[in-house]
């Protein structure tokens, strides 16, 4: 709205200025030179990086043969996708993605938000300071120091869990054989991770909240769990209803840095940890099923543009002003 | 501020918030303090008692032998700074003049270009197509392969161009009318003008560059051209990690402390991060509070 008002104004400052304004395709193209140059690199970049990769998908329908390039390679029609399905992994892939990312998704929004209602009602300053800072360090290192991290709580050597079970006269645990358990690593991991960032954007939700109201509920003898419940949580629903939905629309998308690092090729735990970037990788850097990765990609961008599409219609009906697009 | 008895309903609420923040906050460090202190262990020790949270047996071996051979961390950390400043400084350039375009409300064609650059965040060709264009396009163990990646961001874009949009047109309106070309007004007013946004989006880009990793993974082989965190990952996982720390040094392979080197290592390639922490931390803050305005 408040962008509409601005763009009648700029309209207008125009028509004060007096400038003769060009119309056409070729007076503007004239008008537009310089800042068509400028936009000139950002539209090769995403020609070349994203737009012929899209037309390279392709790929997925044909037996790619390096020599011969996508172009040449003779085409398979829906070979690469069928030996996908049939490999079992299809089913596989995709649940573990989907589950995998509802639980990141609801143990780090839940932790995010708790935090952050705490950060912002405890009074000590320098308390608030210090813990925010702590939470936020572990976004700032590399998924490999994290991957560093793991190894050194789990390995049957020297690790820390093991020491601790140790220590309290139990067995020891080989947990890199124990796919039962990685998903509890997982979330872990991703919620340790990712608090502080979280927490930072759902801090930021609650200091736009007007404190007038909260002076209000206070007279009237709200206590301070009924003005969480009543003032905080509501205020913050647009915030959180918006980070929701960008999950939602890459809930087919795993977070290939974190998996990799965490669970590496260990062969043992793919039933378990596999989503769908991580069999992608594979099948085209250790397997070489080339035709296969690719319908493998291009099956998770049908999927993430499908979502997309559904989750973004899904809003533009229910509130439309909060639509991603 | 009136001085008031605090309820007992805040009472409760600050003891369970204390309590929770403390938690959450020690378990975010712990891992970090266990890296630290058991680098800093005689490995036999660490191998007999397992790490403390401080170095129960001081010994600085691992760091001693990590560092013997200097030549390849160093290079490392040259790969990683050069490709960090080059791809911040390049990438801050690119995206701010993009961004810097597709708010100018007299442009009547934004709205186009936006959808052309949004569009690539909805589909994707996939991995396959994109690294085989990028073999082609000879990325293979070539260092653009590291840089080229990270330069445009969708995001980055879209947080630039809501920051500039905020900007008073009449300051650029008033710069047109005494002559100056669009290109002039972004470098000299625009660019100046958006300064605490241009720190936080250059500080994600850099961090981004910091960590970088994968494309490395994918494209490069020669161990002189690893980036930092690869060349950790690569120590932490080959089973040459050994030979490769033998190079040129006349120790015997069994005396290797070789958990406590990875774990010296891994400091070793965290230790930039954590001394910029407290500058790093500050603009993050702010650039997520800017971000978020909009939502």
């Amino acid at each position: 709205m408040t962008e509409r008002s601005r763009i009648s104004y700029n309209y207008a400052a125009g028509k004060l200025t007096g400038r003769r304004v060009k119309t056409g395709f070729l007076g503007k193209l004239s008008r537009y030179k310089v800042l068509l140059l400028m936009l000139l690199p950002a539209v090769v970049y995403y020609f070349i990086f994203s737009y012929i990769p899209m037309g390279g998908a392709l790929v997925a329908f044909k037996s790619y043969d390096y020599a011969k390039g996508i172009f040449g390679s003779p085409w398979v029609g829906l070979e690469n996708f069928r030996f996908f399905f049939q490999s079992g992994k299809l089913v596989n892939v995709t649940v573990n993605t989907i589950l995998y990312n509802l639980a990141f998704l609801t143990v780090n929004t839940t932790l995010q938000i708790t935090v952050a209602i705490m950060l912002s009602e405890v009074g000590g300053k320098y308390f608030k300071k210090i813990a925010q800072s702590v939470m936020f360090l572990p976004y700032f290192v590399s998924w490999v120091v994290v991957g560093a991290i793991v190894y050194n709580i789990f390995n049957v050597k020297l690790g820390l869990l093991n020491n601790i079970l140790g220590f309290f006269g139990l067995l020891e645990t080989d947990v890199y054989r124990t796919p039962g358990v990685w998903k509890y690593i997982l979330v872990f991991f991703s919620a340790w991770k990712n608090i502080g960032y979280g927490s930072v954007v759902y801090l930021a939700a609650i200091m736009g909240i007007d404190t007038e109201m909260y002076e209000a509920a206070e007279i009237d003898g709200a206590n301070i769990f009924t003005r969480i419940r009543k003032i905080t949580l509501p205020c913050m629903t647009p915030t959180i209803i918006t980070l929701v939905l960008l999950a939602i629309g890459s809930i087919f998308r795993g977070d290939f840095s974190m998996f990799y690092q965490i669970v590496g090729d260990n062969g043992l735990l793919f039933d378990s940890t596999d989503v769908i970037d991580t069999f992608t990788f594979r099948s085209l850097m250790k397997t070489q099923e080339i035709g296969m990765s690719a319908a493998v990609g291009l099956y998770q961008s049908i999927l993430c543009f499908t979502i997309l599409m559904v989750t973004n219609a899904v809003i533009r009906k229910v509130d439309s002003s909060s639509a991603l697009f | 501020m009136k001085r008031r008895i605090v309820s007992r309903d805040k009472l409760a609420f600050n003891l369970i918030s204390y309590t929770v923040i403390t938690l959450v906050a020690l378990i975010c460090l712990l891992p970090f303090l266990m890296i630290l202190s058991g680098s800093l262990t005689d490995e036999a020790y660490l191998a007999q008692h397992g790490y403390s949270l401080f170095p129960m047996q001081f010994s600085l071996d691992a760091y001693r032998i990590a560092l013997r051979n200097p030549g390849t961390i160093l290079n490392a950390y040259g790969v990683t700074i050069c490709l960090t400043l080059a791809g911040t400084v390049l990438g801050l350039f690119l995206s701010s003049m993009t961004a810097y375009v597709l708010q100018r409300k007299d442009f009547a064609w934004r709205n186009y270009f936006a959808y052309y650059i949004f569009f690539t965040t909805l589909f994707s060709g996939g991995l396959v197509p994109w690294y085989i264009l990028m073999i082609n396009l000879g990325m293979k163990n070539n260092y653009l392969s590291m840089l080229v990646p990270g330069l445009f961001n969708v995001f980055n874009i879209i947080i630039l161009r809501t920051f500039m949009s905020g900007i008073p047109s009449a300051i650029t309106e008033s710069a047109k009318i005494d002559g100056a070309g669009d290109f002039a007004i972004f470098v000299k007013l625009m660019l100046p003008l958006s300064g605490p946004a241009l720190v936080t989006i250059g500080l994600f880009i850099a961090l981004a560059y910091w960590n970088e990793w994968y494309n490395a993974m994918l494209f490069i082989s020669k161990s002189e051209m690893y980036p930092l965190q690869f060349y950790l990952y690569n120590l932490i996982n080959s089973m040459q990690a050994k030979n490769t720390l033998m190079m040129g040094s006349g120790t015997q392979m069994e005396q290797l402390p070789e958990e406590t080197i990875k774990l010296a290592m891994t400091v070793i390639v965290m230790g930039p991060i954590f001394l910029l922490y407290p500058f790093l931390q500050k603009y993050f803050v702010k650039g997520i509070t800017i971000g978020s305005v909009k939502g």
